[in-house]
Protein backbone atom coordinates (compact mmCIF):
# COMPACT_ATOMS: atom_id res chain seq x y z
CA UNK A 1 0.00 0.00 0.00
CA UNK A 2 1.52 3.49 -0.45
CA UNK A 3 2.00 5.76 2.64
CA UNK A 4 -0.50 8.66 1.84
CA UNK A 5 0.82 11.96 1.54
CA UNK A 6 0.69 14.19 4.11
CA UNK A 7 -1.75 16.96 4.07
CA UNK A 8 -0.16 20.16 5.66
CA UNK A 9 -2.28 21.79 7.86
CA UNK A 10 0.62 24.09 9.71
CA UNK A 11 -1.33 27.06 11.01
CA UNK A 12 -5.09 26.66 11.25
CA UNK A 13 -7.54 29.15 12.22
CA UNK A 14 -10.67 28.76 14.39
CA UNK A 15 -13.62 28.68 12.50
CA UNK A 16 -12.05 26.85 9.49
CA UNK A 17 -13.00 23.89 8.69
CA UNK A 18 -9.11 22.78 7.91
CA UNK A 19 -9.44 21.67 11.81
CA UNK A 20 -11.29 18.66 10.63
CA UNK A 21 -7.89 18.00 8.70
CA UNK A 22 -6.01 16.81 11.67
CA UNK A 23 -6.23 12.94 11.49
CA UNK A 24 -7.21 12.80 8.07
CA UNK A 25 -4.79 12.55 5.26
CA UNK A 26 -4.97 12.84 1.43
CA UNK A 27 -4.90 10.04 -0.98
CA UNK A 28 -3.11 9.46 -3.73
CA UNK A 29 -5.93 8.49 -6.34
CA UNK A 30 -9.69 8.20 -5.82
CA UNK A 31 -9.11 4.17 -6.34
CA UNK A 32 -7.60 4.36 -2.66
CA UNK A 33 -10.42 6.18 -1.16
CA UNK A 34 -12.92 3.94 -2.63
CA UNK A 35 -11.29 0.58 -0.81
CA UNK A 36 -10.31 2.15 2.37
CA UNK A 37 -13.82 3.27 3.82
CA UNK A 38 -16.35 1.03 5.31
CA UNK A 39 -20.41 2.27 5.00
CA UNK A 40 -20.52 1.83 8.73
CA UNK A 41 -18.43 4.65 9.56
CA UNK A 42 -20.06 7.41 8.20
CA UNK A 43 -22.35 8.77 10.69
CA UNK A 44 -19.70 10.19 12.86
CA UNK A 45 -17.73 11.28 10.01
CA UNK A 46 -20.98 13.49 8.89
CA UNK A 47 -20.32 16.71 8.56
CA UNK A 48 -16.51 15.99 8.70
CA UNK A 49 -16.35 14.23 5.13
CA UNK A 50 -13.95 16.25 2.51
CA UNK A 51 -13.37 15.35 -1.07
CA UNK A 52 -10.41 13.68 -1.59
CA UNK A 53 -9.52 12.84 2.44
CA UNK A 54 -9.95 9.99 4.40
CA UNK A 55 -10.26 8.85 8.00
CA UNK A 56 -7.27 7.81 9.86
CA UNK A 57 -7.67 4.21 11.07
CA UNK A 58 -7.14 5.62 14.59
CA UNK A 59 -9.73 8.11 14.50
CA UNK A 60 -13.10 7.06 16.15
CA UNK A 61 -15.02 10.03 15.54
CA UNK A 62 -14.91 13.62 15.90
CA UNK A 63 -15.79 15.84 18.99
CA UNK A 64 -16.95 19.68 18.72
CA UNK A 65 -15.13 22.33 20.16
CA UNK A 66 -15.09 26.29 20.20
CA UNK A 67 -11.96 26.23 17.97
CA UNK A 68 -13.69 23.68 15.56
CA UNK A 69 -13.92 19.21 15.34
CA UNK A 70 -11.35 17.50 17.03
CA UNK A 71 -10.61 13.87 15.91
CA UNK A 72 -11.19 11.28 19.14
CA UNK A 73 -8.57 8.67 19.06
CA UNK A 74 -9.08 4.95 19.60
CA UNK A 75 -7.36 3.23 22.74
CA UNK A 76 -7.12 -0.10 21.41
CA UNK A 77 -4.50 -1.03 19.03
CA UNK A 78 -5.60 -2.89 15.85
CA UNK A 79 -4.08 -5.12 13.67
CA UNK A 80 -2.56 -2.54 10.91
CA UNK A 81 -1.02 -1.00 13.96
CA UNK A 82 0.79 -4.32 15.45
CA UNK A 83 1.79 -5.10 12.11
CA UNK A 84 3.40 -1.52 11.19
CA UNK A 85 4.47 -1.97 14.66
CA UNK A 86 6.86 -4.73 13.77
CA UNK A 87 7.73 -3.37 10.49
CA UNK A 88 9.17 -0.33 12.12
CA UNK A 89 11.28 -2.48 14.51
CA UNK A 90 12.84 -4.45 11.84
CA UNK A 91 13.52 -0.73 10.52
CA UNK A 92 11.06 -0.68 7.19
CA UNK A 93 9.56 2.26 6.24
CA UNK A 94 10.91 3.41 9.56
CA UNK A 95 11.12 6.82 8.68
CA UNK A 96 7.68 7.59 7.12
CA UNK A 97 5.83 6.29 10.46
CA UNK A 98 4.45 9.52 11.10
CA UNK A 99 1.13 11.09 12.45
CA UNK A 100 -0.12 14.73 11.73
CA UNK A 101 0.99 17.01 14.82
CA UNK A 102 -2.02 18.63 16.05
CA UNK A 103 -4.23 18.36 18.78
CA UNK A 104 -6.11 15.17 19.53
CA UNK A 105 -9.05 14.05 22.14
CA UNK A 106 -9.10 10.77 24.12
CA UNK A 107 -12.92 9.56 25.43
CA UNK A 108 -14.84 12.63 26.12
CA UNK A 109 -12.44 15.38 27.46
CA UNK A 110 -13.85 18.87 28.61
CA UNK A 111 -12.32 22.19 29.56
CA UNK A 112 -11.03 20.79 32.78
CA UNK A 113 -9.18 17.95 31.00
CA UNK A 114 -5.32 17.40 30.86
CA UNK A 115 -3.41 18.16 27.96
CA UNK A 116 -0.57 15.56 27.48
CA UNK A 117 2.02 15.95 24.76
CA UNK A 118 3.73 13.84 22.79
CA UNK A 119 6.16 12.94 19.48
CA UNK A 120 4.34 12.44 15.96
CA UNK A 121 6.04 9.11 15.66
CA UNK A 122 3.25 6.39 15.26
CA UNK A 123 4.60 4.33 17.50
CA UNK A 124 5.23 6.66 20.01
CA UNK A 125 1.51 7.75 19.90
CA UNK A 126 0.45 3.78 19.83
CA UNK A 127 2.15 3.50 22.78
CA UNK A 128 0.80 6.15 24.58
CA UNK A 129 -2.82 5.97 23.39
CA UNK A 130 -3.51 2.32 23.75
CA UNK A 131 -2.80 3.20 27.86
CA UNK A 132 -5.55 5.85 28.14
CA UNK A 133 -8.41 3.53 28.12
CA UNK A 134 -11.19 5.03 29.83
CA UNK A 135 -9.07 8.32 30.10
CA UNK A 136 -10.86 11.44 29.31
CA UNK A 137 -7.85 13.95 27.85
CA UNK A 138 -6.78 16.31 25.21
CA UNK A 139 -3.09 14.79 23.43
CA UNK A 140 -1.03 17.77 21.65
CA UNK A 141 0.91 16.01 18.98
CA UNK A 142 3.74 18.24 18.20
CA UNK A 143 5.83 18.06 14.69
CA UNK A 144 9.60 15.78 15.71
CA UNK A 145 9.66 15.29 12.17
CA UNK A 146 8.28 11.53 13.06
CA UNK A 147 11.07 10.46 15.66
CA UNK A 148 10.32 9.43 18.96
CA UNK A 149 9.94 11.95 22.39
CA UNK A 150 13.55 11.58 23.92
CA UNK A 151 15.93 11.05 20.22
CA UNK A 152 13.69 14.40 19.61
CA UNK A 153 14.50 16.39 22.56
CA UNK A 154 17.95 15.16 21.89
CA UNK A 155 17.96 16.22 18.15
CA UNK A 156 16.26 19.53 19.12
CA UNK A 157 12.86 18.91 17.59
CA UNK A 158 11.13 18.36 20.75
CA UNK A 159 11.50 21.89 21.73
CA UNK A 160 9.94 24.66 23.67
CA UNK A 161 10.01 26.45 20.22
CA UNK A 162 7.75 23.94 18.48
CA UNK A 163 5.61 22.77 21.72
CA UNK A 164 4.76 27.30 22.28
CA UNK A 165 3.99 26.63 18.30
CA UNK A 166 1.46 24.06 18.71
CA UNK A 167 -0.08 25.60 21.89
CA UNK A 168 -0.82 28.81 20.09
CA UNK A 169 -1.55 27.04 16.56
CA UNK A 170 -3.98 24.91 18.33
CA UNK A 171 -5.64 27.24 20.28
CA UNK A 172 -4.93 25.36 23.57
CA UNK A 173 -6.33 28.41 25.48
CA UNK A 174 -9.19 28.30 23.74
CA UNK A 175 -10.47 24.76 24.66
CA UNK A 176 -8.93 23.87 28.52
CA UNK A 177 -9.80 26.44 31.29
CA UNK A 178 -6.41 25.78 32.90
CA UNK A 179 -2.88 26.63 32.26
CA UNK A 180 -1.74 23.38 32.91
CA UNK A 181 0.23 21.16 29.99
CA UNK A 182 1.67 17.47 30.96
CA UNK A 183 5.20 16.99 29.13
CA UNK A 184 6.95 13.70 29.25
CA UNK A 185 10.04 13.75 31.03
CA UNK A 186 12.39 12.52 28.61
CA UNK A 187 11.25 15.05 26.43
CA UNK A 188 12.97 17.49 29.10
CA UNK A 189 16.51 17.96 27.50
CA UNK A 190 14.68 19.83 24.59
CA UNK A 191 11.89 22.10 26.54
CA UNK A 192 12.62 24.39 29.23
CA UNK A 193 9.34 24.48 31.18
CA UNK A 194 10.14 28.26 32.17
CA UNK A 195 10.78 29.54 29.08
CA UNK A 196 7.34 27.78 27.64
CA UNK A 197 5.30 29.40 30.93
CA UNK A 198 7.10 32.62 29.48
CA UNK A 199 6.23 32.12 25.97
CA UNK A 200 2.71 30.84 25.93
CA UNK A 201 1.74 30.94 29.82
CA UNK A 202 1.43 27.28 30.12
CA UNK A 203 2.82 25.70 33.32
CA UNK A 204 5.03 22.78 31.75
CA UNK A 205 4.34 19.60 34.30
CA UNK A 206 6.81 16.73 33.72
CA UNK A 207 4.95 13.53 33.54
CA UNK A 208 5.84 9.90 33.89
CA UNK A 209 9.02 8.68 31.68
CA UNK A 210 6.71 5.37 30.50
CA UNK A 211 3.02 5.83 28.77
CA UNK A 212 2.21 2.59 31.09
CA UNK A 213 2.59 5.24 34.24
CA UNK A 214 0.37 8.07 33.15
CA UNK A 215 -2.81 6.29 34.59
CA UNK A 216 -1.33 6.11 38.04
CA UNK A 217 -0.08 9.46 37.34
CA UNK A 218 -2.97 10.71 36.71
CA UNK A 219 -4.84 9.31 39.85
CA UNK A 220 -2.29 10.53 41.88
CA UNK A 221 -2.59 13.90 41.84
CA UNK A 222 -0.29 14.16 38.88
CA UNK A 223 2.45 13.35 41.20
CA UNK A 224 5.78 11.22 39.89
CA UNK A 225 7.30 8.36 41.75
CA UNK A 226 10.54 7.73 42.01
CA UNK A 227 10.52 5.03 39.61
CA UNK A 228 8.56 6.57 36.87
CA UNK A 229 11.42 9.16 37.43
CA UNK A 230 14.17 6.82 35.66
CA UNK A 231 14.69 4.69 32.43
CA UNK A 232 14.93 1.05 32.25
CA UNK A 233 16.42 -1.22 29.81
CA UNK A 234 15.11 -4.50 30.33
CA UNK A 235 16.17 -7.36 28.21
CA UNK A 236 12.28 -7.06 26.55
CA UNK A 237 13.88 -3.42 26.38
CA UNK A 238 17.25 -4.41 24.72
CA UNK A 239 15.94 -7.19 22.67
CA UNK A 240 13.40 -5.07 20.27
CA UNK A 241 16.17 -2.89 19.46
CA UNK A 242 18.17 -6.06 18.54
CA UNK A 243 16.44 -6.28 14.69
CA UNK A 244 17.63 -2.53 13.71
CA UNK A 245 21.20 -3.07 15.17
CA UNK A 246 21.60 -6.19 12.42
CA UNK A 247 19.40 -4.14 10.00
CA UNK A 248 21.67 -0.97 9.61
CA UNK A 249 24.84 -3.14 9.54
CA UNK A 250 23.33 -5.26 6.88
CA UNK A 251 24.80 -4.05 3.67
CA UNK A 252 28.21 -3.48 4.92
CA UNK A 253 27.56 -6.72 6.32
CA UNK A 254 27.30 -8.75 2.14
CA UNK A 255 30.03 -6.61 1.13
CA UNK A 256 32.01 -7.70 4.03
CA UNK A 257 31.38 -11.57 3.33
CA UNK A 258 31.60 -11.00 -0.61
CA UNK A 259 35.40 -9.61 0.09
CA UNK A 260 36.16 -12.82 2.54
CA UNK A 261 35.03 -15.34 -0.21
CA UNK A 262 37.32 -13.08 -2.45
CA UNK A 263 40.26 -13.75 0.08
CA UNK A 264 39.55 -17.15 0.42
CA UNK A 265 39.85 -17.94 -2.72
CA UNK A 266 43.78 -16.82 -2.38
CA UNK A 267 46.16 -19.57 -1.84
CA UNK A 268 49.05 -21.19 -3.42
CA UNK A 269 47.79 -21.86 -6.80
CA UNK A 270 46.94 -17.80 -6.89
CA UNK A 271 43.29 -18.30 -6.60
CA UNK A 272 41.01 -21.40 -6.48
CA UNK A 273 37.52 -21.58 -6.41
CA UNK A 274 37.10 -24.21 -4.10
CA UNK A 275 39.24 -22.41 -1.74
CA UNK A 276 36.82 -19.29 -1.79
CA UNK A 277 33.81 -21.76 -1.01
CA UNK A 278 35.85 -23.83 1.81
CA UNK A 279 38.28 -20.70 3.41
CA UNK A 280 35.66 -18.16 2.62
CA UNK A 281 32.88 -20.28 3.92
CA UNK A 282 34.63 -20.64 7.07
CA UNK A 283 36.09 -17.13 7.36
CA UNK A 284 32.30 -15.73 6.51
CA UNK A 285 30.98 -18.12 9.43
CA UNK A 286 33.40 -16.34 11.74
CA UNK A 287 32.14 -13.18 10.66
CA UNK A 288 28.61 -14.10 11.18
CA UNK A 289 29.27 -15.37 14.62
CA UNK A 290 31.10 -12.15 15.57
CA UNK A 291 27.77 -10.04 14.60
CA UNK A 292 25.82 -12.47 16.36
CA UNK A 293 27.77 -12.29 19.26
CA UNK A 294 28.20 -8.53 18.98
CA UNK A 295 24.54 -7.52 18.12
CA UNK A 296 22.44 -9.87 19.64
CA UNK A 297 23.93 -11.91 22.35
CA UNK A 298 26.03 -9.24 23.83
CA UNK A 299 22.95 -6.74 23.92
CA UNK A 300 20.87 -9.13 25.62
CA UNK A 301 22.90 -10.34 28.00
CA UNK A 302 24.55 -6.72 28.68
CA UNK A 303 24.05 -6.85 32.76
CA UNK A 304 25.17 -9.93 33.22
CA UNK A 305 28.41 -9.82 31.33
CA UNK A 306 31.43 -8.72 32.97
CA UNK A 307 33.23 -5.44 32.66
CA UNK A 308 31.81 -1.50 32.37
CA UNK A 309 33.26 -1.04 28.57
CA UNK A 310 30.79 -2.57 26.12
CA UNK A 311 33.81 -3.06 23.60
CA UNK A 312 35.68 -5.67 26.48
CA UNK A 313 32.00 -7.05 26.90
CA UNK A 314 32.15 -7.63 23.18
CA UNK A 315 35.19 -9.12 23.50
CA UNK A 316 34.59 -11.96 26.42
CA UNK A 317 31.50 -12.88 24.59
CA UNK A 318 32.65 -12.82 21.12
CA UNK A 319 35.43 -15.38 22.77
CA UNK A 320 33.19 -17.86 23.62
CA UNK A 321 30.58 -17.73 20.38
CA UNK A 322 33.65 -17.52 18.52
CA UNK A 323 34.81 -21.49 19.18
CA UNK A 324 31.70 -22.49 17.11
CA UNK A 325 33.31 -21.16 13.81
CA UNK A 326 36.70 -22.42 14.54
CA UNK A 327 35.72 -26.05 15.83
CA UNK A 328 33.82 -25.87 12.57
CA UNK A 329 37.04 -24.95 10.77
CA UNK A 330 38.82 -27.72 11.80
CA UNK A 331 37.57 -29.54 8.49
CA UNK A 332 38.75 -27.02 6.12
CA UNK A 333 41.41 -25.24 7.98
CA UNK A 334 44.81 -26.42 8.93
CA UNK A 335 47.24 -25.03 10.81
CA UNK A 336 46.88 -23.11 14.38
CA UNK A 337 47.79 -19.51 12.34
CA UNK A 338 44.62 -20.62 10.54
CA UNK A 339 41.90 -20.80 13.95
CA UNK A 340 43.80 -17.82 15.52
CA UNK A 341 42.67 -16.09 12.55
CA UNK A 342 39.44 -16.83 12.36
CA UNK A 343 39.21 -16.12 16.24
CA UNK A 344 40.92 -13.11 16.36
CA UNK A 345 38.62 -12.05 13.15
CA UNK A 346 35.35 -13.02 15.08
CA UNK A 347 36.00 -11.39 18.57
CA UNK A 348 36.94 -7.93 16.60
CA UNK A 349 33.59 -7.95 15.00
CA UNK A 350 32.07 -8.76 18.12
CA UNK A 351 34.05 -5.89 20.20
CA UNK A 352 33.28 -3.38 17.71
CA UNK A 353 29.83 -4.34 17.15
CA UNK A 354 29.46 -4.64 21.41
CA UNK A 355 30.95 -0.92 21.26
CA UNK A 356 28.35 0.15 18.23
CA UNK A 357 25.30 -0.37 20.87
CA UNK A 358 26.52 1.73 23.30
CA UNK A 359 24.24 4.58 20.68
CA UNK A 360 21.54 2.47 21.61
CA UNK A 361 21.03 2.48 25.36
CA UNK A 362 19.47 5.01 27.80
CA UNK A 363 22.49 5.18 30.09
CA UNK A 364 25.78 5.67 28.27
CA UNK A 365 27.11 9.32 28.77
CA UNK A 366 29.13 10.71 25.35
CA UNK A 367 32.58 11.32 27.59
CA UNK A 368 32.28 7.37 28.17
CA UNK A 369 32.26 6.61 24.93
CA UNK A 370 34.92 8.95 23.56
CA UNK A 371 36.79 7.24 26.54
CA UNK A 372 36.08 3.68 25.28
CA UNK A 373 36.61 4.23 21.45
CA UNK A 374 39.98 5.83 22.29
CA UNK A 375 41.13 2.52 24.68
CA UNK A 376 39.80 -0.18 22.20
CA UNK A 377 39.78 1.38 18.39
CA UNK A 378 43.47 0.84 18.38
CA UNK A 379 43.10 -2.43 20.05
CA UNK A 380 40.48 -3.73 17.39
CA UNK A 381 42.62 -2.53 14.43
CA UNK A 382 45.71 -4.24 15.57
CA UNK A 383 43.71 -7.22 16.11
CA UNK A 384 42.01 -7.13 12.63
CA UNK A 385 45.66 -6.71 10.73
CA UNK A 386 47.04 -9.86 12.96
CA UNK A 387 44.06 -11.70 12.04
CA UNK A 388 44.24 -10.14 8.50
CA UNK A 389 47.92 -11.47 8.46
CA UNK A 390 47.96 -15.20 10.21
CA UNK A 391 44.56 -15.64 7.54
CA UNK A 392 46.87 -15.01 4.47
CA UNK A 393 49.67 -16.80 6.37
CA UNK A 394 47.73 -19.83 7.17
CA UNK A 395 46.70 -20.24 2.99
CA UNK A 396 50.27 -21.32 1.72
CA UNK B 1 19.14 1.56 36.35
CA UNK B 2 21.59 -0.55 39.65
CA UNK B 3 22.35 -3.58 37.64
CA UNK B 4 23.53 -1.63 34.16
CA UNK B 5 26.22 0.92 35.23
CA UNK B 6 28.33 2.35 32.72
CA UNK B 7 32.25 3.93 33.21
CA UNK B 8 32.87 5.86 36.09
CA UNK B 9 34.41 9.00 36.60
CA UNK B 10 33.70 10.54 33.16
CA UNK B 11 30.86 12.71 33.24
CA UNK B 12 31.38 16.09 32.63
CA UNK B 13 28.43 17.36 34.95
CA UNK B 14 29.44 20.13 37.82
CA UNK B 15 26.73 21.49 40.01
CA UNK B 16 27.36 25.08 41.31
CA UNK B 17 25.44 24.84 44.45
CA UNK B 18 25.85 28.10 45.00
CA UNK B 19 23.52 28.85 42.19
CA UNK B 20 21.22 26.95 43.04
CA UNK B 21 17.43 28.42 44.48
CA UNK B 22 16.36 24.77 45.16
CA UNK B 23 13.65 25.00 42.35
CA UNK B 24 13.96 20.98 42.48
CA UNK B 25 13.02 20.69 38.57
CA UNK B 26 16.73 18.64 38.23
CA UNK B 27 15.55 16.04 40.21
CA UNK B 28 12.38 15.77 38.16
CA UNK B 29 13.98 15.51 34.94
CA UNK B 30 17.13 13.30 35.56
CA UNK B 31 16.42 10.11 33.89
CA UNK B 32 18.88 8.36 36.82
CA UNK B 33 18.15 10.26 39.52
CA UNK B 34 21.88 11.72 39.88
CA UNK B 35 20.28 14.60 41.78
CA UNK B 36 18.31 14.75 45.16
CA UNK B 37 17.13 18.08 47.31
CA UNK B 38 18.63 18.39 50.75
CA UNK B 39 18.29 21.15 52.93
CA UNK B 40 16.50 23.11 49.72
CA UNK B 41 19.64 22.56 47.54
CA UNK B 42 20.09 20.28 44.92
CA UNK B 43 22.88 17.67 45.89
CA UNK B 44 24.56 14.95 43.69
CA UNK B 45 23.85 11.54 44.91
CA UNK B 46 24.71 9.49 41.82
CA UNK B 47 27.42 11.19 40.01
CA UNK B 48 28.68 8.25 37.95
CA UNK B 49 25.16 7.57 36.72
CA UNK B 50 24.53 10.79 34.47
CA UNK B 51 24.53 9.85 31.00
CA UNK B 52 25.26 13.75 30.10
CA UNK B 53 21.36 13.87 28.61
CA UNK B 54 21.44 17.42 28.91
CA UNK B 55 17.69 17.65 30.53
CA UNK B 56 18.73 19.44 33.81
CA UNK B 57 20.76 22.42 31.96
CA UNK B 58 17.55 23.02 29.72
CA UNK B 59 15.85 23.29 32.66
CA UNK B 60 17.78 25.23 35.61
CA UNK B 61 16.61 28.42 35.55
CA UNK B 62 19.89 29.85 37.31
CA UNK B 63 22.17 27.76 34.97
CA UNK B 64 24.02 26.43 38.07
CA UNK B 65 24.42 23.12 36.24
CA UNK B 66 26.61 22.70 33.47
CA UNK B 67 27.35 19.53 31.15
CA UNK B 68 29.23 19.51 28.25
CA UNK B 69 30.43 16.03 26.13
CA UNK B 70 33.55 16.40 24.36
CA UNK B 71 31.59 15.06 21.04
CA UNK B 72 28.19 14.99 19.85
Amino acid sequence: MDIPEKLNVNDPTPNNTSFSTDGVFIRNSMKEIASCRSGEDDNFLAGNEKPGYSLCSYVKGFINTPIGPVPVIKTKLEKDDLFSTFYVRCGIRRHRYKVSPGLFAIGNPDMDSEVLVTANFKLTFDMLRKELDGINAWILVIDTKGVNVWCAAAKGTFSTRELVKRIKGNYLESIVNHKRIIVPQLGAIGVSARDVKKQSGFRVIYGPIRASDIRAFLKNDKKVERQMRQVTFTMYERFILTPIEIQTILKPALITAIALLLLGGIGPGIFSFSGALQRGGVSILAFAAGIFSGAFVTPMLLPFIPSREFALKGIIVGSIVALLPVLIATSTVSGIAGYLALFLFSITISSYLAMNFTGATPFTSPSGVEKEMKQYIPVQLTSLVISFGLWIYSAF
Amino acid sequence: MRELRYIDDVSSLVLDKDKCIGCSLCTEVCPHSVFEMRNQRAHLVDFNACMECGACVTNCPTEAIVVNPGVG
